[in-house]
């Protein structure tokens, strides 16, 4: 009868253990994208690509209603890639767009709105890349989705048709 | 010869803080997780992203935020999984927990199997 027992509470045992060890397998262990989301924008003044005299400052972000933030740069072939979504979304969505130029030469980013057209009503420069930091981003493109200016979703790497269909959906 | 002796003095005195503070840059540096690169640390990796990363600790201990506080931002900015050694929370209780238990367990079962041999 007491090894009966003694066995019950081995094979509980190691059913706890496994379970903890699945955990920890199963849990995220690369990068997490929904850290900054729920948060508010981090605060930033940059200035403008076109007009030295404008600034991109977040609390501009945080008077709209809806916006997007997208991080790109000239040198960024999957930018190109989103950039037709991103036009569309500004033509047919009427979806405010504000760009932050990621370590881009002003020139060769003056140069690729130029030839894809610009979908942006306003480009902060981030020659360091310290705002996308700030942001929580790594790399380019990124898309941060805010309402009221705080983040409510964020999409890594180049926009595609799931990825508008979401925006539009949150945008609803 | 005074100024001479201050000098020197003055040079070994400001060249221990810089060490100490190089020191405390690459704890932090090795400490940090590159998460565009596979299994390395900001100080292992040059990166675009490690790059940019190590100036802003450089700059943010140049402000004189310390290193709590550092792990705090970054943390806040891309989770728990950017640093090496993370705090204890719910998800590493059982790395944190799971070792003394079974060290606990040995040694009750040593602790038994001593006894009934004494017996």
């Amino acid at each position: 009868m007491k090894n009966k027992y003694k066995i019950i509470i081995l094979g509980i045992t190691i059913v706890i253990i496994f379970i903890l060890f699945l955990r920890v397998l199963n849990s995220n262990k690369t990068y997490q994208p929904n850290q900054m989301i729920g948060k508010k924008i981090p605060e930033f003044i940059l200035e403008d690509l076109f007009n030295k005299n404008t600034k991109l400052d977040s609390n501009i972000l945080s008077g709209k209603d809806f916006a997007i933030l997208n991080i790109w740069a000239s040198w960024c072939i999957p930018c190109r890639i989103e950039h037709p979504f991103l036009m569309d979304l500004k033509d047919k969505n009427q979806i405010n767009i504000i760009g932050l130029n990621y370590k881009d030469e002003s020139g060769n980013a003056k140069n690729f709105l130029k030839k894809y057209r610009n979908p942006y009503s306003l480009i902060g420069i981030d020659k360091k890349g310290e705002v996308a930091i700030q942001l929580g981003a790594y790399g380019v493109p990124e898309t941060y989705v805010l309402k009221r200016g705080k983040i409510i979703f964020k999409h890594i790497g180049p926009l595609n048709e799931d990825a508008v269909n979401k925006i539009l959906e949150l945008k609803k | 010869m005074k100024k001479f002796i201050f000098i020197i003095i003055f040079l070994i005195l400001s060249s221990n803080g810089f060490s100490a503070n190089e020191e405390l840059k690459n704890k932090i540096y090795k400490n940090i997780r590159c998460i565009v690169c596979q299994g390395q640390s900001i100080y292992e990796s040059n990166s675009d992203f490690a790059i940019d990363l190590k100036k802003l600790i450089s700059k943010k201990l140049d402000n004189g935020e310390n290193e709590k506080q550092i792990y705090e931002f970054l943390i806040s900015r891309y989770g728990e999984w950017i640093v090496f050694n993370p705090g204890l929370n719910f998800n590493s209780l059982a790395l944190w927990l799971l070792p003394l238990i079974i060290f606990m367990i040995g040694g009750f079962l040593i602790f038994r199997l001593n006894n009934r041999k004494k017996k």
